[in-house]
């Protein structure tokens, strides 16, 4: 008998809210806690995955009707939910990345052993999973919002995990107060929503922006952008993410930037293609341009950074921008009454939306292993890696070819779907706003560019050369469970990558569902073995095409080392070092080192300050110490979020002066409020 | 849009056999170019032949990457040449994917050949690594703008496609967006080769190469496979180039006839656009490796102009 896809959910809900008691209720005994809560949490996962699969591959209609979770104690608050393809494709989401991640929990938890309390963490990384899967299936703008908060209430928890350390201090500080701006904008653009509809259901809600003047539209568009945007870390919103993402538990890490700050591009996607109606030529514009934005200065930022887990949080902000790129293209065809096109870009949004939750999550996966065994999160210290941790080197090395766009890996395919929807682009715009789409282009080229240039640096660095530390030197491979983790994922990539016209067929429902069209038929060329483009004359690409032709090509170079190369030997012997004896790991090239040449070029972008502080005997040529400081500051933390604070402040410290603490002034207070009061009722 | 087992065999061979002769060739222009007698034009066959008989001699710091390198190199060059049409105006593997493929199939070769530069520990082969993956990036746009250019005209990322959209009636290689475009591309060409003004391929200073600093500490067989694999690349490219803006004599159909002609036709198109790189890299000094972003810039912006004359002459 075939579950039906709600009660997967329900189970999987339940699961998960059973993995959170039983968290607090096992604190004292921290094996069995880490053992329960990951445990359960994997197999809900697994139990929404399903769900979510079913909806997608198409489940009898009638089998995803809204459902009330609680029966309707107090008047308006419904809990409704309700699986739709959008939100059934965002529930495979996290439940992919839910399962790995647990299982790799399983492991990892074991690091804090007889030093955290791992019951709080498992209750509270069930507890996050719970209101992301009750997000991705709400049917109600008060369960919606109930299970927003929750989410960033628990992600708080999470991020300030490791509380004794002031840095994770703050940075749980700056989350939770982005967390609560967000939330204020997008409760303001439901509102606006509601005003119109009279209703909290999201299908009263369906193209409600068609009733709405279009100043309430655009007001409602801005809301929603600003707190989606602060969600998902778009350009300049995303101060808080590169903070937040690398003080969090390695594993909360991969849920936060695979899944967390997914809820906001679905967020913006429910509302763009579902509630506000038909898009004016703006909106899509704007959200284009601000996806190539966050692409290019996410991928900047992440160049310069030496924290393997900052940097991977910066590349969440260029993919996110990637993601939009989709989106904005997607919105501007609506616009222009392309449906098909739409459509295309809607998918290559959402193809890169699944693709930068495995490989991210992959590649924090691989980053906490490595920060595990090596006690540091700091790439200078680490170096030669491969060697003792083989696995984790190749799991690495596989999301590493996967975030930075290359064939045959997912991360190709979807950026290859958003440069086809881009290239048309060109053609069906009137107006000179078509440049728009060669200029992005361009610049998701420099982007993929510099994110390859950034993980030759994350993955050789860290893995490759010598270790440039004891600890390094030291390191042991991760625990098996963490291993398995990290395998599911890799295979996710490889498969996503070779095999995109299979997966393309689960997002007709989606398409269908907010464009009203299905294209996968028209995607597929060759009987699967090929993606097409829409176009007349289509491109193709087919990844597991090239993977063949690599494998049939091999014989070529084997041949001819049978023939030529049988008798040649291989051996041993040290590196060059122009002749000096003694290789040292202070001779290779530093992550900081690696990353010159473009802080030199984006200089005006990165304003680098330096210090070199020399002490010499005789000549500045023989110092006999050297003290080296480089320091780049991001460009809007200085020039807008500082002023930001200081005016914040400014301003606080003057309505502080109201409240003085003199009974008389607050006597004054509440009389004048009275009178106006009455003089406003009158 | 079929796979053809012998066009597939006939264009491995051509660009296996023909990547060595055109590499020597340059070097043997360029020698008489500048009053010396220079190395055979054969030499590379004699060089690859020489390197797969010899010894290897493997970092001790090295990695399983550094092994896998060279074979990722040689593969993705020339499964990226299959995706060309050279001879006929069909590609092997056009189904494979395009342009945007050829071009991802070569940034992986580059991607690894970065890691195998990191891999034995040197501080050279860090410094290659660095510089190649820096200038790439920044080749990179440019790159992509003159591409989008040529797919725009021919609305589709084909190559076989935009090669006869480019044989159509309407081709005049004066019109100003694609002589931008190919100016833009040229500079390109010359970066992603490693050809001065950008890196000096015949150099062994330690401080002021690019690709050879990569490949210091590799010899024998593995070294073999890089330097066919990066004449294989620079073969791509420069009939990737040829083919696209002078799409003149590519085989329509696959007869004997039509066939020599389109080889004929390569190989002077080939033999042209080397003679252009020979008189750049004679006439001109290498750039100072921060004037190298300038000279990516006037790329980029040469094919920005040759899309807004898109624009405004359509």
């Amino acid at each position: 008998m075939m579950l039906p896809p709600t009660t997967l959910l329900i189970a999987s809900l339940c699961g998960y809210a059973i993995g959170a008691v039983g968290g607090l209720l096992f604190m004292r005994r921290e094996k069995l806690a880490a053992a329960f809560t990951f445990g359960v949490a994997a197999l809900s996962a697994s139990s929404s995955l399903l769900a979510g699969l079913f909806i997608l591959a198409g489940a009898p209609p009638g089998a995803n009707g809204p459902l009330d979770l609680l029966p309707p104690l107090i008047p308006y608050l419904k809990f409704t939910v309700r699986l739709d393809p959008l939100g059934a494709f965002f529930l495979v989401l996290v439940s992919v990345l839910g399962m790995a991640i647990s299982i790799y929990s399983l492991g990892y938890a074991r690091g804090f052993f007889g030093r955290k309390n791992v019951g709080v963490l498992g209750a509270s990384y069930n507890a996050l999973l719970l209101a992301t899967t009750l997000l991705f299936a709400a049917d109600n703008i008060w369960v919606f919002l109930i299970a927003w908060e929750l989410m960033a209430l628990t992600a708080f928890c999470l991020v300030s995990f490791e509380h004794e350390k002031p840095e994770t201090r703050q940075a749980g500080v700056l989350f939770f107060i982005m967390s609560h701006i967000d939330a204020g904008c997008i409760i303001a653009g439901f509102l606006l929503l509601f005003q119109a509809s009279g209703d909290y259901s999201f299908s009263s809600l369906h193209d409600i922006g068609a009733r709405m003047s279009s100043g309430h539209r655009n007001a409602a568009f801005v809301l929603f952008l600003l707190g989606f945007g602060i969600k998902s870390g778009v350009v300049p919103l995303h101060v808080w993410l590169p903070v937040a993402h690398p003080v969090a538990p390695s594993n909360v890490s991969a849920l936060m930037s695979g899944v967390l700050i997914k809820t906001g591009i679905y967020g913006l996607t429910r509302v763009c293609f579902d509630f506000l109606g038909p898009p004016p030529l703006g909106w899509g514009v704007t959200i284009l341009a601000v996806g190539t934005v966050s692409a290019v200065l996410g991928v900047l930022y992440a160049l310069m950074e030496h924290d393997l887990k900052r940097l991977l949080a910066y590349h969440s902000i260029e993919n996110i921008g990637i993601i939009l790129m989709g989106l904005g293209a997607s919105l501007i065809f609506l616009h222009t009454g392309h449906p098909r096109l739409a459509a295309l870009g809607l998918i290559a949004g959402m193809y890169h939306t699944i693709n930068h939750a495995s490989f991210k999550g992959l590649l924090f996966l691989g980053a906490g292993a490595v920060a595990q065994a090596t006690h540091t999160r700091n790439m200078e210290e680490m170096g030669g890696l491969s060697k003792q941790m083989r696995e984790t080197a190749f799991y690495f090395l596989v999301g590493a070819v996967a975030i930075s766009a290359l064939p045959p890996l997912n991360g190709f395919v979807s950026e290859w779907l958003t440069y086809q929807s881009l290239l048309q682009g060109f053609d069906v715009t009137e107006s000179m706003w078509r440049l728009v789409f060669p200029l992005s282009g361009a610049m998701l080229a420099l982007t993929g560019a510099l994110a390859a240039a950034c993980f030759v640096k994350a993955f050789g660095i860290t893995f490759l050369g010598q270790p440039r530390s004891e600890r390094a030197a030291n390191a042991v491979e991760a625990a098996p469970s963490m291993r398995i983790g990290m395998a599911l994922l890799t295979a996710v990539c490889v498969l996503l990558g070779l095999f995109p016209t299979a997966f393309i067929r689960l997002l007709d429902p989606l398409t269908q569902q907010l464009i009203g069209e299905q294209i996968s038929q028209q995607l597929t060329v060759a009987n699967g073995l090929a993606l097409g483009s829409l176009s007349q004359n289509p491109g193709t690409i087919s990844t597991l095409g090239m993977a063949l032709t690599g494998i049939c090509l091999l014989p070529i170079p084997l041949a001819l080392w049978l023939i030529f190369g049988r008798k040649a030997r291989k051996r041993r012997g040290p590196t060059w070092a122009c002749g000096q004896p003694g290789l040292t790991p202070q001779m290779e090239y530093t992550a900081t080192g690696f990353s010159k040449p473009v802080r030199m070029i984006f200089k005006a972008l990165f304003q680098p300050r330096r210090d070199v502080q020399r002490e010499y005997d005789f000549s500045p040529y023989f110092a006999t110490t050297i003290r080296f400081e480089s320091h780049i500051e991001e460009v809007f933390v200085e020039r807008l979020y500082r002023p930001l604070r200081i005016w914040i402040l400014r301003v606080s410290r003057r309505v502080r002066a109201l409240q003085a603490g003199s009974i008389h002034a607050y006597l004054l207070y509440i009389f004048v409020t009275l009178l106006l009061l009455l003089l406003f009722a009158l | 849009m079929n796979l053809s087992l012998p066009a597939i065999i006939a264009q491995t061979a051509l660009l296996l056999l023909l990547a060595p002769l055109l590499s020597g060739l340059i070097r043997n222009w360029k020698a008489k170019l500048q009053n010396r007698r220079g190395p055979r034009v054969w030499q590379l066959y004699f060089d690859l032949a020489k390197f797969w008989r010899k010894d290897m001699v493997i970092s001790e710091h090295a990695s399983w990457i550094f092994s896998f390198t060279p074979y990722v190199m040689f593969l993705t060059a020339l499964a990226a040449g299959l995706m060309l049409p050279m001879v006929t105006a069909q590609a092997p593997l056009g189904l494979f994917g395009g342009v945007l493929a050829l071009v991802g199939l070569l940034a992986l070769g580059r991607f690894f050949l970065a890691l195998g530069g990191l891999d034995p520990a040197s501080a050279f082969g860090g410094m290659g690594s660095s510089r190649e993956m820096t200038i790439a990036a920044i080749a990179e746009p440019a790159m992509m703008l003159a591409i989008f250019t040529l797919a725009i005209a021919a609305g589709s990322t084909s190559l076989s496609q935009i090669v006869m959209a480019s044989q159509g009636p309407g081709w005049k290689f004066l019109d100003p967006s694609h002589a931008l475009a190919f100016t833009a591309m040229f500079i390109v060409l010359l970066a992603e080769t490693g050809r001065i003004p950008v890196d000096n391929p015949a150099t062994h200073l330690e401080l002021t190469m690019i690709h050879e600093a990569m490949l210091l500490e590799y010899s024998g067989r593995y070294l073999a496979l890089i330097e066919w694999g990066a004449s294989i690349k620079q073969l791509v490219l420069m009939a990737l180039l040829a083919n696209i803006f002078f799409p003149i004599g590519l085989a329509a159909e696959t007869t004997p006839g039509t066939f020599a002609l389109g080889l004929l036709w390569l190989v002077a198109k080939l033999l042209a656009l080397a003679g252009a790189v020979v008189l750049v890299e004679t006439c001109n000094a290498k750039l100072r490796l921060f004037r190298v972003p300038d000279l990516l810039s006037a790329a980029f912006i040469l094919a920005m102009l040759a899309l807004v004359s898109i624009f405004l002459f359509k």
